[in-house]
């Protein structure tokens, strides 16, 4: 993901100030990690130096003077195409919860591994019993819905990994028993 | 390398305030074992998700709770009674006015109308025709569909289909309902209606709700989880996933 792009996307129904674009990405995207003030200071630059926005008005409230940025054509068919364009699936995936019980059956043994992956699928389970309160709440706005829909989509992905995880475990140490 | 051992079931007592309990529960079908010890308690008003792969005895378990079927060894105990000692007509009269089941596709009956089938459990245990297609009439709102009463199961969408079977799985108000794999046939959002509206009315009326499934996504709409893999109840999961709500 682009906070180029995302910032572009947030302006798309009107211009807003820094901090306004801090808040605004902290209501629509409640589950992702919120932007830092200097990230969108400095996108914001990058933007005004590629053209893709223009300083609009100037107002002070209460403080330092805050400067409105507005999306220009160019921008705007800048995010147009961002919003067509396929994300590349991952090449690689970073599975810590593989690594551990990799480094598990080696260090310790299959016992250690299944111990671990029992505990770790009752901890995700957790999650997501509270992204579903989450979700379920009634009137929950659809941008928590959303939100809460990947994330149990992931944790769900991660526990049929472990699921298969755990009968590989279970199988490995019957057979060594042997 | 060790090998895992197997988890073997608590030979403490179903807690106190258990309404609906299992202890040392053993069955198998034909010499096939597919549950080798199971323990297993609810209490009133708690939803507890039962999981596992298929094959793993889920269902039995919950066949064996609902005093459907009969367990070779082990107790099994709603409310004080000891189901697996009990008649066929005690446990048919139970099953009559303190569970209610749902399963996987609603089973509902064609040639009625979705007010008949959900009225039929009342009008079976002998309540009056008028009588038991009003109390329809109030679940089939509870569920969001009062306005598909003259619609027959042929004429309604999956979601719709189990909604009416929820509704006629609470008619009778049941202190238990058991749920196996009620959302399997359906798509995710019809599924995620099912699962909404089947934990908040089972709340609001504190039903207690075993629900058997395989998919995690599923299980967390219940209190805590209850693992079966192979026959017994995974101690480890079990111990770790209850939650105090």
């Amino acid at each position: 993901m682009s906070v180029g792009h995302v910032l572009l996307g947030l302006l798309a129904d009107g211009e807003r100030h820094g901090y306004d674009l801090k808040r605004q990405y902290a209501v629509r995207f409640p589950a992702a990690r919120p932007l830092a003030a200097a990230q969108i200071y400095a996108t914001l630059e990058r933007l005004l130096r590629d053209g893709f926005v223009v300083p609009a008005t100037r107002q002070r409230v209460n403080g330092p003077d805050r400067t409105s940025y507005a999306l220009t054509p160019p921008g705007r068919a800048e995010l147009d195409r961002w919003l067509d364009d396929v994300e590349p699936p991952g090449l690689f995936v970073a599975n810590p919860l593989a690594i551990k019980v990799t480094l598990a059956l080696l260090v310790a043994d299959a016992d250690a591994a299944s111990s671990y992956l029992n505990r770790q699928r009752a901890a995700h389970l957790q999650q997501m019993r509270e992204h579903t309160r989450t979700k379920t709440t009634p009137g929950a706005p659809i941008t928590r819905v959303l939100a809460a829909d990947y994330a149990l989509n992931h944790l769900d992905a991660d526990l049929r990994w472990i699921d298969t995880a755990l009968a590989r475990v279970t199988a490995l140490a019957e057979e060594t028993q042997r | 390398m060790t090998t895992n051992p197997r988890p073997t079931p608590s030979p403490n007592a179903p807690p106190q305030d258990a309404l609906l309990s299992a202890r040392a529960l053993v069955k198998s079908y034909e010499h096939a074992p597919a549950l080798r010890g199971v323990s297993f308690s609810a209490s009133r008003g708690e939803i507890v998700a039962i999981t596992g792969p298929s094959g793993s005895g889920k269902s039995t378990l919950l066949l064996c709770l609902a005093g459907i079927l009969i367990p070779d060894a082990g107790e099994v105990r709603f409310d004080g009674l000891r189901l697996d000692e009990a008649s066929e007509a005690e446990r048919s009269r139970l099953r009559r006015t303190s569970f209610g089941v749902l399963f996987q596709f609603g089973q509902l009956v064609p040639e009625l109308s979705a007010s008949e089938n959900v009225a039929l459990p009342l009008l079976l245990g002998g309540r009056p025709r008028r009588a038991a297609v009003a109390a329809a009439g109030t679940w089939l709102d509870r569920f969001g569909v009062s306005d598909l009463g003259e619609r027959r199961p042929g004429e309604v969408s999956g979601g719709q289909a189990q909604r009416i079977a929820m509704a006629r799985a609470m008619v009778t108000e049941p202190q238990v309902l058991f749920a196996d794999e009620p959302t399997g046939a359906l798509d995710t959002l019809a599924g995620e209606q099912v699962m909404t509206q089947l934990t908040r009315v089972a709340r609001e009326a504190g039903t207690t709700v075993l629900l058997v499934t395989h998919e995690a996504t599923i299980a967390a709409y219940a209190d805590r989880e209850v693992a079966v893999r192979d026959g017994m109840i995974d101690t480890d999961a079990f111990a770790t996933s209850t939650v105090a709500r």
